[in-house]
Formats: C-alpha cells, structure tokens, sequence
C-alpha cells in the first residue's frame, strides 16, 4: 500500500529575473512503512519537493497524495522535520513534544502520557522541564522528532534534520532514528546530502538530477549487516556509495551553476 | 554587573554636581534654573499640601489609560497586518499618513469632537502612540521565524491556534519591548494632552508656570516626570523577564 504517492509533479518559481523550473515530471511513491531517502545536487530541489509535500508551499502541476487522498496546506497527517529544529522557545521539551496533541484537543492527562513515552524513546527523560536554550543541537533535533512523532503523522517528512549537528552527533542521531523508526513502523521521506546517511538509513534512496530536478534513479538498498556505523565499511554499503556516487557525479557541474 | 551599576550612578550624578556648580556658583541667574534648594523646598511644599502627588497621578492615569487603549487595539492590528497581505495593504498607507501628522495638530479636532474632559486627554495619548505601534507590532511580528509557523502548521495548528499560540507566544518579547518604547513617547503627548484646556497633571503645573517664571515648579515637574518614565521603565523590564523568562537579549546581564 503506498502512503505517499507523487506524479507528473512540477514545480515553477516566477521570479523577477524569470521563471525557475524547479521540479520537472516528479514521479514516485513511498510504500507504508519505508524509509525513503532523497539525494541530489545542491539547488536541484529537494527541500522544494518536500515542502510541496509538507504543504508549505504550492505545486505549479501535478499530484501528491497522502494514502490515496489529494494534499491541500500542510496538516498533521505529515509531519516536518526541519533543518532549523524550530522548537517553541517558551516551552518546555514535554510541552514541545506536547503541541501538536494539543492543538488536536487531546485531553493533559493522556498528552502528558503520551508526550512522556516519546521523550523517553529520544532518552531526554532528565529534561522533559528544560527550555530549548538549555539543550544542544542534537538534543533540540531529538525534542523535534519526538514532538513530529509524539503526533502520529502517516508520513515523517525530514529535510536535511541533521545537517547542522556535528560528525559524532550526526552519527549517534542516525542510529537512534533508525532505531526508533524501526520501532514504531514509521514511513518516512527523508533528504540528504550525505551519501553515507542515505544508505544507512534508507530503505530505498531516490537520487535527483540537477536543476530541473527529476527523479534520476531509484535504488532499493539491501545489505547484509547491521545498520550502524560499523555498515559504514561493509561491502555491500560500499558498492552502493560508488553507484550513487557515479549518478551524482554526472549531475555535478564544475564549472558551477551556470544553467 | 556591579561595575555598569557603578557607571550608571555616575553619569546621575554628574548632572547634580553640574546643576549644583552653575546655581551655587552663581554662574546662572536663579530664575533661569533654580538651585537644588529651591526645587527640593518645592517638592517638600507640594507633596504637603498633596498638590504633587495629585497632579502625578492624574498624569500617570491619562497616561496609562491612552496607552493602554493604543496597545490593546495596536496588537491585533499589527499582527494581522504582518500575516495578510490584503490586511496590510488595507491599512498601511493609512497608518504611514497617521503617524507623520503631528498630534499638537490634532488638539484643536480632539476638543471639537469630544469636548475638555478627561477623554480627550486619553485620544490625545491614543492618537500619538497607536499609530507607531501599530507599525512597531507589524514589524516585530514579520521578523519571527517562520520555521516555528510552519512548524506549527505542520503539527495540525488551526488559523486561530496558530495565533494565539505561536505567533503571539513568538513576538511577545519584541511586543513587550515595543510597549517599553511608546509608554515613553506617551509621556511626550501628555505635556501636549496637558496644554490645552486641562486643569491638573504635571504637564498643566509646567506650563502655568512658565507664566510666573517658576522654573523652580518647572524643573519639579520635570523631575517627576522623568521619575515616573524611569520607574515605568523599571516596571515593563521585570515584567518583561518574568513573562518572558525564556528571552535573552544581547547585553542583557
Ligand atoms: N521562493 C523561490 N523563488 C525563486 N526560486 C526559488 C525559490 N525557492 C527555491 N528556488 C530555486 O529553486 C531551486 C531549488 O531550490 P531548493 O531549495 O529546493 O534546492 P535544494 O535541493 O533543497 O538545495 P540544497 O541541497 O542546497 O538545500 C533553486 O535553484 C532555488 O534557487
Ligand atoms: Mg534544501
């Protein structure tokens, strides 16, 4: 059963200095349960492709569908994951995690439960009073996926969540999302820069050409070992690096962004 | 900490020690600028009689009512205006024409249309800040992060939710900052709510008595004015940290 499915989308930014085709003919699905990882060049569109997805921004054509239904704004069944964290400065990590239950109408006591076992799931139990100020980068993304989570989107849309984390951290986050996904059987769409963090975690991985950005290949990842970072020099693993890291190459161009 | 407190009572009181050089020294005729003496036997004379705090609290009142009716009908306005283009595009050009208008202008429509009581001094207040505000809310509002917004949307928060719980929740620190700013301005507009057709407040004791030449009056009602500012001031700051206490500003210690 898909979850997610997109077609023929396209996507046009007028602009001043003239249109920008940012997605051109954008087809795929996401099958329930999946973690899906896109990679492609930098400005090829992704992070416009999953904001048209999350309804944060218009689609110029085409379709996505959340389990068959037409998407119109953004709304709880998809859940965003943002670079930026973008937690509520004025609450604290239980009343963060708490939000979307809240703007739902679900009652404290079964919020408070709720929200609870998720923090526990992201092991921030000792700061479920703290302030956002208060935490680190890693622990202010692990607070934004339990409170994504805590919601119980059909889809967990994540564009780039680890990007501003740094080496360690980033491979910790990887592992923990893995584990936890793993866990509560979520879908997932995720995007990525790093071509290591999209075969760790993926399930599938949807490499995108450069600007007008399609959908170039679609590769299904299937390895042998544990994902974790000891993967990171399996053979399997290293295969697929070299496949994706060919389908990007052809995409770099090295003169720049000249088209 | 302490050392800003320190630099802080100096600059205070190297204006009293100067004030006390040029009047006991002789260096300027009494009548200009009354020595400290004279302005402190006044205050003790007025605050007798209870004519001082009288008058302080006719002017804190006019004060506080006018900003306060600017403030609660400023914040939904700016925020709405920071939201919707259409709203924005409404009501700007009408604001932008408004806050160039010099309220002394004003004064003569403010009598003709609600008389010489105590109203007309809050449209006056009113009619000087709301304005401003407005634009100020509208600004601090555009300038929160709009991550947190979508954040918001993406969590299921209604149109209504996503007002009173994130955009509000987001702008309140620079909100309560902008409210800091125009009670000072307010201030301003009281002397000119004062001028004209009123009987009582500090700015009515001022310009009386530029007719008898009573500086000594005069440099009281200033004193108390600038009192009232500072403790207003003092008072937005700590509520500001315990309503916002999640806030910290550059410089803050
Ligand atoms: N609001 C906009 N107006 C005009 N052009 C835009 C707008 N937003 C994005 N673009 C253009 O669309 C293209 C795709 O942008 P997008 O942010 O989706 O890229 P990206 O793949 O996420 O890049 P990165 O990997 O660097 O995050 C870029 O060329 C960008 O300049
Ligand atoms: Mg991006």
């Amino acid at each position: 059963m898909d979850k997610l499915t997109v077609s023929e989308l396209n996507k046009v930014f007028s602009a001043r200095q003239g249109d920008v085709t940012a997605l051109k003919d954008v087809s795929f699905s996401v099958r329930e349960s999946e973690f899906a990882v896109i990679v492609g060049p930098s400005g090829c569109g992704k992070s416009t492709l999953i904001n048209i997805v999350g309804g944060l921004e218009d689609k110029t054509s085409g379709s996505v569908m959340i389990s068959g239904h037409e998407i119109s704004g953004p709304g709880a069944d998809r859940g965003m994951v943002f670079q930026s964290y973008s937690l509520f400065p004025w609450l604290t990590v239980q009343k963060n995690v708490e939000f979307g239950l809240k703007m739902k109408g679900v009652p404290a006591k079964e919020r408070s439960e709720t929200a609870l076992s998720y923090i526990d799931m992201v092991g921030l139990n000792a700061f479920k009073d703290a302030l956002p100020d208060q935490l680190s980068g890693g622990m202010k993304q692990r607070v934004a996926i339990a409170r994504t989570l805590a919601n119980d989107p059909e889809i967990l849309l994540m564009d780039e969540p680890f990007g501003a984390l740094d080496a360690q951290t980033r491979m910790l986050m990887q592992e923990s999302l893995a584990d936890i996904t793993g866990r509560t059987g979520s879908t997932v769409l995720f995007i990525t820069h790093d071509i290591d963090e999209a075969i760790l975690l993926g399930d599938r991985v949807l490499v995108m050409s450069r600007r007008p950005g399609t959908i170039k290949a679609d590769i299904d990842i299937k390895l042998d070992c544990k994902r974790n970072h000891e993967a990171l020099t399996d053979e399997g693993f290293i295969r697929i690096k070299k496949q994706i890291m060919t389908l990007l190459w052809e995409e770099m161009d090295v003169k720049g962004e000249s088209k | 900490m302490k050392k800003t407190r320190i630099l802080s009572s100096t600059s205070f009181l190297l204006i009293i020690v100067i004030w006390c050089v040029i009047t006991y020294g002789g260096l300027v005729a009494e009548i200009f600028v009354p020595s400290p003496t004279a302005v402190i036997r006044k205050i003790c004379e007025s605050s007798a009689d209870g004519s001082l705090w009288a008058n302080c609290w006719i002017s804190t009142k006019r004060v506080m009512i006018g900003w306060a009716l600017a403030a609660v009908i400023a914040l939904p306005c700016g925020m709405v205006m920071a939201r919707s283009q259409a709203f924005n595009a409404l009501m700007r050009p009408i604001m932008e024409f408004a806050r160039y208008l010099p309220v002394v202008a004003l004064v003569p429509l403010t009598i003709l249309y609600v008389g010489i009581d105590e109203s007309q001094k809050y449209l006056i207040i009113f009619l000087g800040t709301f304005f401003q505000l407005v634009l100020m809310i509208q600004d601090t509002v555009s300038g929160i992060d709009v991550n947190q917004i979508n954040a918001a949307l993406t969590l299921g928060a209604s149109r209504t939710q996503l007002y009173k719980d994130v955009i509000f929740m987001a702008a309140l620190p620079g909100v309560l900052d902008d409210f800091r700013m125009t009670i000072g301005w307010a201030w301003t507009y009281l002397v000119v709510a004062e001028m004209v057709a009123a009987s009582s407040g500090l700015g009515y004791i001022i310009l009386k008595s530029q007719r008898f030449m009573g500086t000594d009056v005069i440099f009281m009602g200033l004193i108390f004015i600038g009192l009232i500012g500072l403790l207003t001031d003092f008072v937005m700051r700590v509520l500001t940290r315990i309503i916002v206490p999640w806030y910290k500003r550059l410089g803050d210690a």
